[in-house]
């Protein structure tokens, strides 16, 4: 029990500001709605024509223009990936009301997740040098993408000069963010931060580059159905994009100025596999779970809804059904359990981060959202997995799990603030 | 073609400016194009005129007059030595 010795002279954390673009909505009111109605944002890829490949879906940003946004000059400068994090920054920023004094910059950080960075941009690069010849490449392929870009462009744009940092450990990359700024905030070192992750994985390189590892749904013929986590009829995950930053803030300082506040994150795990580099274990994710337990201080008991990793894979879901068994026991039973990568695709470094947002959006409405396309029962996948439609069911604390290929596992663990 | 017409409407595209602010005696430093800019244009430049501008050369670049000066005697294939010397700082720069 290491978080014992830590003691009571610790600070709450709680969210005060969501900022969401994903597949399923732009912002965080059409997200949630649409998650909750079980809608899924899968559809035939748009960005280039993927008759080529043999998966030709994912979750992308319906109609997503770039100059919606930004001024040409900026656009010149920041990757897709940089885009949809400053776009879901600033939706943070804007609903927290969020201000930061000069005095108080040094103690306001950014940290956000990004599991494949600016690939676009280097796959752009590597098609100009080897595909056609070219001699040199463009100069803002390094500034533009380097996983770091994301955060230091969302530092530049608030003056966030505190403690900052870009996690990359893939699907658990915005987990770790989030964790990690919740920590600096809980243990003095800052009072604000912009948490989460951003990612931009839909490129022809990096489908062909997933293809090949054979854990993709194909499903070409009925995009919205391919992802089906827990089902016995799964095939395989749906590549997603988007970003979620919240904003989180000292509890006294969220207070004193009347902030709406979300939820608290209460617990943060994270741990290591050390086992194989793509299978999950079932160790390394549940000494993750018992960690963020043991940091919120409750039981597994009082843990109501699970927003899993459910990638929609053979092997995640039926390893998370038994971690959440070996964590829970009886508990397991009664635990609503749900994935939403059913609908917004698994956006890679910023899925942990879609997941949490919708997790404490969720707990804000009292609803549970459900998996989606869940046909047949899987007899290794057999809790709860609220099927297809959403439950009115006011929940008062929930995990968000994510176990990265790597073994590199963050469970998030938030509570109704009271 | 005239090396200076182009010059600016490159600096142009590139910096996202109307045309009409660039002059041939405009400083980089008066047009907002800081370092990074700076190296985007001598790409544009690179592409378009199909050349390679060496680095030292690249150095001396700080208003559109030197960019033109200089990008005219790499197109005429003239020594430039005497500009790399310079940006080496073995040399002072000639008074105009």
């Amino acid at each position: 029990m290491i978080f014992t010795s830590w003691g009571s002279n610790v600070r709450r954390v709680v969210v005060t500001g969501v900022g969401v673009l994903a597949a399923t909505g732009k912002e965080p009111e059409s997200f949630i709605n649409n998650l909750i109605e079980g809608r899924s944002g899968i559809r035939r890829i748009q960005q280039f024509d993927p008759s080529a490949l043999s998966v030709q879906i994912a979750a992308e940003i319906p109609d997503y223009k770039g100059t919606d946004y930004f001024p040409a000059k900026r656009l010149d400068l920041i990757d897709r990936f940089t885009e949809f994090g400053l776009i879901a920054a600033k939706q943070a920023v804007e609903s927290s009301g969020l201000e930061v004094s000069d005095e108080e910059r040094p103690r306001f950080g950014v940290m956000m997740g990004a599991g494949m960075g600016g690939a676009r941009t280097y796959e752009l690069g590597y098609c100009s040098l080897f595909a056609k010849g070219a001699t040199r490449v463009h100069p803002f392929t390094i500034p533009k993408s380097m996983h770091n870009a994301a955060t230091s462009q969302i530092c530049m744009e608030y003056g966030a000069q505190g403690p900052s940092l870009a996690t990359s450990t893939a699907c658990s990359s915005a987990g770790h963010a989030i964790g990690e700024a919740f920590r600096h905030i809980k243990f003095n070192l800052a009072d604000v931060m912009l948490a989460g992750g951003s990612e931009s994985p839909v490129t022809f390189g990096i489908m062909r580059f997933w293809e090949s590892v054979r854990v993709m749904a194909t499903g070409n013929g009925d995009p919205s159905h391919a992802c089906r986590p827990f089902s016995a009829d799964r095939e395989g995950l749906v590549i997603g994009e988007g970003a979620a930053v919240l904003v989180l803030e000292e509890l006294e300082r969220a207070t004193h100025r009347g902030a709406k506040i979300y939820g608290e994150i209460a617990g943060y795990g994270l741990s290591s596999d050390a086992g194989h580099i793509t299978q999950p274990t079932v160790d390394g994710p549940a000494r993750a779970i018992r960690m963020a337990l043991d940091e919120a201080g409750i039981n597994p008991e009082d843990i109501d809804y699970i927003n899993a990793h459910g990638t929609g894979t053979r092997l995640n879901d039926a390893t998370e059904t038994l971690v959440v068994k070996k964590v829970f026991g009886e508990h397991a039973r009664k635990l609503a359990i749900s994935s939403t990568k059913s609908m917004h695709g698994h956006a890679m470094g910023a899925t942990a981060a879609l997941e949490l947002a919708a997790t404490l959006l969720a707990m804000d409405r009292g609803v549970i959202p459900p998996t989606a396309n869940y046909t047949t029962p899987d007899p290794e996948c057999d809790l709860d997995y609220v099927p297809n439609q959403a439950r009115e069911a006011p929940f008062c604390a929930a995990l968000s799990n994510s176990f990265a290929f790597g073994g590199l596992n963050a469970v998030l663990l938030v509570r109704k603030f009271q | 073609m005239d090396v200076s017409q182009k010059v600016m409407e490159i600096i142009a595209r590139e910096q996202h400016l109307d045309p009409g602010v660039i002059r041939i005696d405009s400083t980089f430093e008066q047009l907002g194009i800081d370092s990074l800019d700076g190296v985007n244009i001598l790409f544009a430049l690179e592409e378009e005129f199909k050349i390679d501008i060496p680095d030292a050369v690249a150095q001396n670049m700080k208003s559109v007059q030197q960019v033109v000066d200089s990008l005219t005697r790499v197109l005429e294939g003239k020594d430039i030595s005497d500009l790399v010397a310079m940006a080496k700082g073995e040399t002072q720069p000639a008074a105009n």
